[in-house]
């Protein structure tokens, strides 16, 4: 299990002299599900980016499956099958929803595409009935189910969600995480994740960090973190479980 | 009623001419925002390509037959100018990117004063005229058609499609549309989005060596001058359409064409452009955004 599969090491990244991480380390081993969590604005989107490429880091490493690639370009790294249901959602608005899945499995060059699109409506049924709608015309769950069904279509090796509940009913929160859960256990797909809702976050995770001011202030288990005074305090309470 | 219609057939063929163009503008503004000022000198620069492969055929096979003349001058020309306008992005554009928005509009000034001086200078600055390739007219009820005008009007019959096609249903063109839309996320899904953008400069510049292989035939004239008033009626054919859009370029091209024709037709010749920009001031007042142009969306 301990066969690194991500690692960031002390990466720091800018917005011109704004310096939105400082410093951040975080290594997700194959297999594993691991969550970020930290308020607004602390710099978890931006670390998702920056594993992307875009921003570059501008000190620091970022290492994927033994690889340095820190400053390689976005599509380069996306060629290594890491795949990213970004911030925002970014849908191509005037492309049909199946247009949407077809880009996602741009790598492949649609060679797995049948395949692997009637898996995507299994598990998004709702996509299915939309194929045919403009992705900007889509309500914002719909976004977020077609977002990480894209992700999911370029078969990635790193799965990286940023807030994959966010607008969505807790129901189908709730068939996002399980669904993600089946993907790890059956497929071994591994998952760096952000996000708000701490409590569901850390209950499917295998491990956790919680990012203050662009610094990882903490990590642990899933379940050492549910458990952590300082992460209930400031994450948990207040929110219903 | 025949001169009318006279006058349609003229305004078609002259339309396509300034479609094809069109479509160079608007594929480049969808892409990357910028407004290429430079693509009236790419379609010179076709017609010139195509007159010298037709002078060259003429000088090593004597006569060849016109048919397959045409389809070695379109194809040479587009691959030629296709290139041009590979190097001419790689070198002059890509590394203003990101730089602040008029940079790489006055660059492309710049490239297009360059580009038809190097041809004044090679090519002198006379007229230069090709041998007469197709002559023959047809009679249809009363109205005359030229085999020239045939020619042209069907060959952009045919790119169109290919090109339609191309955008519409190839991994290639969902990664031009998708590159339009959202280009970070494009790169996240593994687009070379660098590549993408030069390939639609290729393929904008080839369109536009055929409207200029077009242009030579049908008035058997070309001078390194004539990238400008082309050139400035098809971009006007692309904001009329709706900048971006690729079925409102084609539209805005024959209406230019049209337009001009009829004007000229049936009011004084002199006034044609007038005539011409008044129409698409009057559009932009009622539509901003062209007459397909969907409104102004934030770019991130
Ligand atoms: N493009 C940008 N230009 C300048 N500053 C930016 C940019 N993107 C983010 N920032 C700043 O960087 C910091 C970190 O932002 P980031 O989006 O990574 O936070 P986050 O943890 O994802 O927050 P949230 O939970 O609200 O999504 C913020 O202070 C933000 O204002
Ligand atoms: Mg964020």
């Amino acid at each position: 299990m301990s066969d690194m599969l991500l690692q960031v090491k002390a990466v720091e990244t800018y917005y011109g002299n704004i310096r939105a991480l400082g410093g951040v380390d975080v290594e997700v081993n194959k297999g594993e599900i691991v969550c970020m969590i930290g308020a607004n604005g602390a710099g978890k989107s931006t670390l998702m980016m920056t594993i992307c490429g875009s921003p570059q880091a501008r000190t620091g490493s970022v290492t994927f499956d033994g690889q340095d690639i820190t400053h390689m370009p976005t599509h380069e790294i996306a060629r290594l099958r890491i795949a990213q249901s970004p911030e925002g959602r970014r849908i191509f608005p005037r492309m049909t929803v199946y247009e949407n899945l077809q880009m996602g499995a741009s790598l492949d060059n649609l060679k797995y595409f049948n395949e692997d699109v009637e898996k995507i409506f299994t598990l998004f049924p709702r996509l299915k009935e939309r194929q045919a709608q403009r992705g900007g015309t889509l309500s914002g769950g719909e976004q977020q189910m077609l977002s990480i069904g894209r992700a999911l279509m370029a078969r990635p090796k790193l799965l990286l969600l940023d807030e994959p509940s966010l607008g969505l009913a807790p129901l189908i929160v709730k068939q996002i995480f399980a669904a993600i859960k089946v993907l790890n256990k059956e497929q071994g797909l591994t998952v760096f994740l952000v996000e708000q809702n701490a409590f569901a976050a850390l209950k499917l995770s295998d491990r956790g960090y919680v990012m203050v001011n662009g610094k990882v202030t903490m990590s642990g288990s899933g379940k050492e973190l549910l458990a952590n005074p300082e992460v209930r305090a400031a994450y948990l309470e207040g929110g219903h479980h | 009623m025949e001169y009318f219609v006279q006058q349609l057939v003229n305004g078609l063929t002259l339309g396509s001419i300034y479609g094809l163009i069109a479509i160079g503008y608007t594929m480049v503004y969808g892409i990357i925002g910028m407004v290429n000022f430079a693509h009236g000198d790419i379609f010179m620069l076709g017609g010139f390509s195509a007159l010298i492969v037709y002078l060259l055929l003429l000088s090593v096979f004597g006569g060849i037959p016109i048919a397959l003349a045409l389809f070695v001058m379109i194809i040479v020309a587009m691959l030629m100018t296709g290139l041009w306008n590979w190097v001419i992005e790689k070198m002059a554009y890509r590394p203003l990117r990101g730089s602040f928005r008029l940079a790489p509009l006055i660059t492309a000034i710049g490239m297009s004063i360059a580009l038809s001086n190097f041809i004044q200078v090679t090519q002198g600055p006379r007229n230069k005229p090709i041998p007469s390739m197709v002559s023959s007219v047809y009679e249809v009820f009363g109205i005359s058609i030229s085999l020239k005008q045939i020619i042209i009007v069907l060959v952009t019959a045919v790119l169109l499609t290919i090109f339609w096609y191309i955008v519409n249903h190839t991994p290639l063109g969902r990664a031009q549309r998708a590159t339009e839309q959202d280009r970070k996320m494009a790169a996240l899904l593994g687009i070379d989005v660098d590549k993408t953008i030069s390939i639609t400069f290729v393929m904008g510049a080839a369109l536009a060596a055929v409207a200029g292989t077009m242009y030579l035939m049908y008035y058997g004239v070309i001078v390194f001058t004539d990238g400008f008033t082309p050139g400035v009626k098809a971009f006007t054919a692309a904001v009329l359409g709706g900048i971006g859009s690729l079925p409102g370029a084609v539209l805005g091209g024959i209406m230019i064409g049209l337009i001009e024709s009829l004007w000229s037709a049936y009011f004084t010749i002199d006034y044609k452009d007038v005539a011409t920009f008044s129409i698409l001031a009057v559009v932009l007042i009622f539509k901003p955004s062209g007459i397909l142009g969907r409104p102004e969306v934030e770019k991130v």
